[in-house]
């Protein structure tokens, strides 16, 4: 079955992150260690149980123009950011609109601007409240602003999975070009969904770091010191192309996402089943999928987003998964740099993963000064560690709130 | 407070400029909103919403349809000012 399947390679790569503006200076935050955790500092969060946060590195009305931006909510302006990026970085290619798709997921979704024009409806009425709200609140409002950008005419989706939306968008786009619906697949997920609700809401959870006097400390993966993750804002997005069309048109390779798992806990609606289970299926799935051998697989891109039980059962899923291989992977947790970018975290940590095969090296794990005994896997720590050359593969992992688990195969091209 | 015709289109060719990004030079008396202008429904809304306030007017949505042009809209609001 798998012979005849097209082959599916990436060509371009964008974000836009709390370590920067685009890919290359996202990248090169994670491989120095650069963390953009910062307080903040509007009066609105003086009374939230947290008030740190990965802001965005370079505002996006700092590059899109006046009229564009103010059409589109936040995390719809982080979208179009990323995908220019990544698109122009793909070299501009020229592809049929009915073969070029795009999916583009989010975890919230606008929820600032429905949350903008809920306070001018109850200051100053209906007769005030925004003829573009809806569009701004749609979740699937990026992924159609990114459609309509390109021109793409062969479908536009959006998956909301929570934190494992951006890896599904990518799962969604490597099936619609093997299942020969677009030849180009612009993907990836996008987030800014910082607001006092968000905050207080995942702080009733329990879900967040409370290090509010130390930014830079609070998102420490696989730590001893882990006290929940730091919300996030960015997009990640991704240029997929059928490995034909990409040779046809001579462009470069960076890497080819080889294959992906899909699985659900079916356990609960928040808390991650301790046993790592549902994950540890999504990741053999990927494996089989990709048609790897667990022995090519030299790095992981963790999900790690420090809180206390999930970088143990992840850790138990990837041992479970790997076997006695895992001993010789490299696994990182660069949300400790960018904070958890929700449905943004599976595609910038896609780029991430992506450009770890390209440079060889695995990227940082920041504030890895007490790794926690019950993690039982070989984590890079504050220093890059170089990939073996040759052929190989790296896997990244993307959970989510609903029991939701996405794992990908990205495998070396050159 | 009644204000002068002029006064009116320089106020609402900065509505425009600021919701479309139309240059102000461009949006002038005999301009239409959608075919000249490129207005589209939604971005209309946002027209009337902000001249309603910079005008201190009303702009039924039953007389919107009737507002083709800048022209029309200016004068409209020089009318509904005045009677305010």
């Amino acid at each position: 079955m798998t012979e005849n399947r097209r082959r599916v390679v990436v060509t371009g790569l964008g974000a836009t992150t709390p370590i920067g503006g685009d890919a290359a200076t996202t990248w090169a935050s994670m491989l120095t260690g650069r963390i953009g955790i910062r307080p903040l500092t509007a009066e609105r969060y003086a009374d939230m149980p947290v008030r740190i946060a990965g802001t965005i590195q370079v505002e996006p009305t700092e590059v899109l123009d006046r009229v564009e931006a103010r059409k589109l909510d936040r995390c719809q302006q982080l979208a179009l950011v990323a995908s220019r990026q990544a698109w122009a970085d793909a070299g501009s290619p020229e592809v049929d609109p009915n073969r070029l798709g795009v999916v583009v997921a989010t975890g919230i979704g606008g929820i600032n601007s429905l949350l903008d024009n809920y306070d001018i409806l109850l200051a100053r009425g209906p007769s005030r409240v925004s003829p573009m709200s809806v569009p701004q609140l749609m979740p699937n409002g990026a992924a159609a602003w990114v459609g309509l950008d390109l021109g793409a005419r062969a479908g536009i989706h959006c998956p909301v999975s929570a934190c494992a939306s951006g890896a599904e968008a990518l799962s969604y786009a490597l099936s619609m070009i093997r299942d020969g619906r677009a030849d180009i697949v612009v993907a990836g997920g996008t987030e800014a969904c910082i607001h006092p609700i968000t905050i207080a809401s995942f702080g009733a959870m329990r879900a967040l770091s409370t290090r509010n006097d130390e930014p830079e400390r609070a998102s420490r993966p696989y730590d001893k010191g882990r006290d929940g993750f730091v919300m996030g804002e960015g997009a990640g997005i991704l240029v997929l192309e059928s490995a034909e069309h990409a040779a046809a048109r001579g462009a470069r390779v960076y890497a080819e996402l080889a294959g992906a798992g899909i699985s659900a806990d079916g356990h609960h609606i928040a808390q991650p089943e301790p046993e790592g289970r549902g994950a540890a299926s999504a990741v053999r799935l990927a494996i089989v999928d990709a048609d790897v051998a667990a022995t090519d697989i030299v790095h992981i891109n963790a999900h790690a987003t420090s809180t206390p039980q999930g970088d143990i059962a992840e850790s138990r899923a990837i041992r479970s998964a790997l076997g006695s291989a895992v001993d010789g992977v490299a696994v990182s947790g660069t949300k400790s740099m960018t904070g958890h970018l929700l449905g943004g975290a599976g595609a910038v940590e896609s780029v991430a993963t992506v450009m770890a095969l390209v440079d060889r090296k695995a990227p940082v794990t920041a504030n890895l000064e007490d790794p926690d005994d019950a993690i039982a896997l070989n984590v890079v720590g504050g220093t890059p560690r170089d990939l073996r050359s040759g052929d190989i593969a790296a896997i990244n992992n993307s959970f989510g709130f609903g029991g939701h688990n996405v794992a990908l195969v990205f495998r070396s091209t050159s | 407070m009644a204000q002068s015709e002029q006064e009116i289109l320089e106020g609402l060719a900065g509505i425009v400029n600021e919701v479309a990004g139309t240059p102000i030079a461009d949006i002038t008396s005999e301009k239409t909103f959608t075919d000249d202008l490129d207005i589209d429904s939604l971005s209309m809304v946002e027209v009337v919403m902000a001249a309603e306030d910079k005008f201190g007017v009303t702009i039924p949505d039953s007389e919107v349809k009737n507002l083709s042009t800048v022209g029309d809209a200016v004068s409209y609001i020089a009318k509904a000012s005045v009677g305010s």
